[in-house]
């Protein structure tokens, strides 16, 4: 393995990671609801500003982190409660244009509240880069890899083992008989638009030292997150990891083999061919509609 | 019959007045927000900041000014459609703006047509070449960067180097006018990459250019949040080499970003960047000082080259609205054109029929980042 090979894996796995991170809030909401929260990069943004403004002005790095997070899952459960609850009923594509609407608002908010510039975060621990096989490593890079799988593991037991995230679950296979079944689908709704927030701020929080932070950086990110689980199949937990890795990892090795100029564009030609060729993702469930 | 000759000379007598009155109107069109807000921001305050200062101190011509500013986000799209207001609706005297130069060149067209002074903000040589009869600009052209730091590296003895440029306009002109001014300098171009205006990561365009045989320096063009994920990520490649930005990130807020990584890069830029450390007899020190400190007392927020071009460029059409002694787009237009020995935060400018900037590489200086401050070198 070449030292170069190296360094773009790392970098490749570092990017997917968070890819993942943001891919996972999609998927969750999309369970619960079918909608697509197109405000998901927005979590991404909060969390990484809210931890900037909290940590600069004098507040300790790890309560600055908390609190950005649970300001990030009250904006979620806000925006389930006043914007998307408020519509239930209404098409999943008017849900869909709400969480549109709702991420344009919260970026004019954080212009207002944060100003317009660039912020930077200082690393968790340092910025003395570590050697393995000839590439280079930040030390938040493993911040971001380590709490990643720390979030998946989490999730996985949420979702296996609690009763609440098996209702979640069950809501997300059949709403009816979950209803029938005596779960409260509204609460589940709520309940899966603080997780996903949380999860993206958490994916802002930790990318942040690494590309700094502004207002706008949730239009990226969303999309690129978006992007990967389209790639891994709309609604697959698995899939939302296996695709923000795979995406992180062909964005750095095109940039590195071959083009670096059209990186963005590779990520957008992998959802269009995907959504031809393979529409329910690398591990999505086939949906079969009944004729 | 008297009356009604008497009420309408009153009449005459009012509007001739009004018309006195009328205020004179700036119109500008600034990337306040979007990628460039960096530049757009600390371009739209100091015009803010400057105007009102002339009105307090009675105005042009007797007459009060007048902004009128749109937010572009650096959108070439939205530049013209404000453009086309600023010139139809709002009936501007003068355009002073345009943070970008994408946005630039897509309102060329509409100052040329409709006949309206057009002083830009934005870097590439391409505004002002070839001439345009109304279009003029403030900041050095990236052209002059590029010769300005080959100078630098000749007296480090630096011949073959790497490129490493951004997607904007300004970020491709710059890397366009490098390439073809290398020859002259005797530099070597052996490596040229690029990234695109959001990317989060470059550090496999530069581990590319760490395996590139024989380079002695990396030059970044670009501007925005790029170059200090470039340099960032230079650093923790450990590349030793030296990297060379451009004055499109000539601000404190680079240093900010970059941290530590942004120790020992170096810069072209206006003086204003650092003007206290200019020597006392320097023309440019009294004119820095005085926008540092204004600048500073009102927003609390530290100056940037930027806001220094928007002060030049506001002042250079004021000057010759004085000089022209009235507000006819043609003679402020001429009055603009035969700019003379004007000391502004930029340099000083001498505009020509054939130059419509008026700068040289004299007040272009090196600053170098020591101890998370600009340092002019040598």
């Amino acid at each position: 393995m070449s030292a170069q090979f190296a360094q773009y894996l790392l970098a490749g796995v570092t990017v997917g990671a968070i890819y993942a991170l943001v891919a996972l809030g999609f998927a969750i909401i999309y369970n619960a609801s079918q909608v697509i929260n197109f405000a998901q990069g927005e979590f991404v943004m909060i969390g990484g500003m809210a931890t900037v403004s909290l940590a600069n002005s004098g507040w300790p790095l790890p309560v600055a982190v908390a609190a950005a997070v649970v300001l990030a899952a009250a904006v979620g459960l806000a925006l389930e409660k006043f914007a998307v609850e408020p519509a239930r009923g209404a098409s999943v594509v008017t849900l869909i244009i709400i969480t549109i609407g709702a991420s344009i608002l919260l970026r004019g908010v954080a212009t207002l509240v944060w100003g317009k510039n660039m912020h930077a975060l200082k690393p968790f621990s340092g910025e003395a880069p570590i050697q393995i096989a000839g590439a280079t490593l930040l030390p938040q890079s493993l911040w971001v890899l380590g709490v990643t799988l720390t979030v998946v593991l989490l999730l996985g037991w949420f979702f296996g083992r609690t009763l609440l995230g098996k209702a979640l679950l069950a809501t997300s296979h059949n709403r009816l008989a979950a209803q029938l079944a005596g779960i409260n689908v509204r609460h589940v709704l709520l309940l899966s638009f603080g997780l996903s927030a949380a999860l993206g701020a958490v994916a802002g929080i930790l990318i942040a030292p690494i590309t700094f932070t502004s207002w706008d950086v949730g239009v990226m990110l969303g999309l690129k997150g978006f992007a990967a689980a389209i790639l891994g199949g709309m609604g697959s937990g698995p899939g939302a990891v296996v695709g923000g890795l795979a995406l992180g990892i062909i964005e750095a090795m095109g940039a590195g083999y071959l083009s670096s100029a059209y990186k963005d564009a590779i990520a957008f030609v992998i959802i269009l061919a995907v959504l031809f060729f393979m529409p329910s993702g690398l591990l999505g469930q086939r949906s079969a509609d009944r004729v | 019959m008297a009356r009604n000759l008497l009420l309408g000379a009153l009449f005459a007598v009012v509007s001739i007045l009004a018309q006195a009155q009328e205020p004179i109107r700036v119109g500008a069109f600034l990337a306040v927000t979007g990628p460039a807000a960096s530049l757009g921001d600390p371009e739209k305050k100091t015009l803010d900041l400057y105007i009102e200062k002339l009105n307090a101190a009675g105005g042009v011509l007797g007459r009060k000014l007048q902004l009128v500013a749109y937010d572009s986000a650096g959108d070439a799209e939205k530049a013209r459609t404000f453009v086309k207001r600023l010139i139809e609706q709002d009936k501007v005297d003068v355009i002073v703006g345009g943070t970008t130069t994408g946005e630039t060149m897509a309102v060329v067209s509409l100052a040329e047509q409709a006949g309206v002074p057009f002083i830009s903000l934005a870097g590439a040589v391409v505004i002002i070449e070839p001439v345009k009869k109304w279009v003029f600009k403030t900041p050095h052209t990236d052209r002059m960067a590029c010769e300005r730091i080959f100078l630098d590296m000749r007296d480090r003895k630096i011949e073959r180097i790497a490129l490493i440029s951004g997607s904007g306009g300004f970020d491709k002109s710059m890397r366009g006018e490098c390439l073809k001014v290398a020859p002259t300098f005797r530099v070597q171009v052996v490596a040229d990459e690029a990234y695109g205006g959001g990317d989060t990561d470059m550090t496999a365009q530069l581990t590319k250019i760490k395996n590139s045989a024989g380079v002695q320096a990396v030059l970044n063009a670009g501007f925005g949040q790029g170059p200090a994920i470039v340099t960032k990520n230079y650093k923790q490649l450990g590349i030793a080499l030296p990297l060379y930005q451009s004055h499109g990130v000539a601000s404190k807020e680079f240093i900010k970003l970059a941290g530590e990584a942004a120790e020992g890069v170096r810069l072209p830029a206006a003086a204003v960047l650092s003007p206290e450390q200019l020597p006392a007899g320097d023309r440019q020190r009294a004119v820095s000082l005085s926008y540092k400190k204004e600048y500073e007392a009102r927003y609390k927020q530290d100056i940037s080259t930027f806001g220094g071009h928007a002060y030049d460029g506001l002042m250079i059409a004021v000057e010759a609205i004085k000089r022209a002694r009235s507000t006819d787009k043609a003679k402020v237009r001429d009055a603009i054109e035969s700019t003379k020995d004007f000391v502004g935060t930029g340099g000083v400018v001498n505009m020509s029929a054939r130059d419509h900037m008026g700068l040289d590489l004299t007040y272009f200086r090196m600053f170098e980042v020591r101890k998370g401050n600009w340092v002019p070198v040598n």
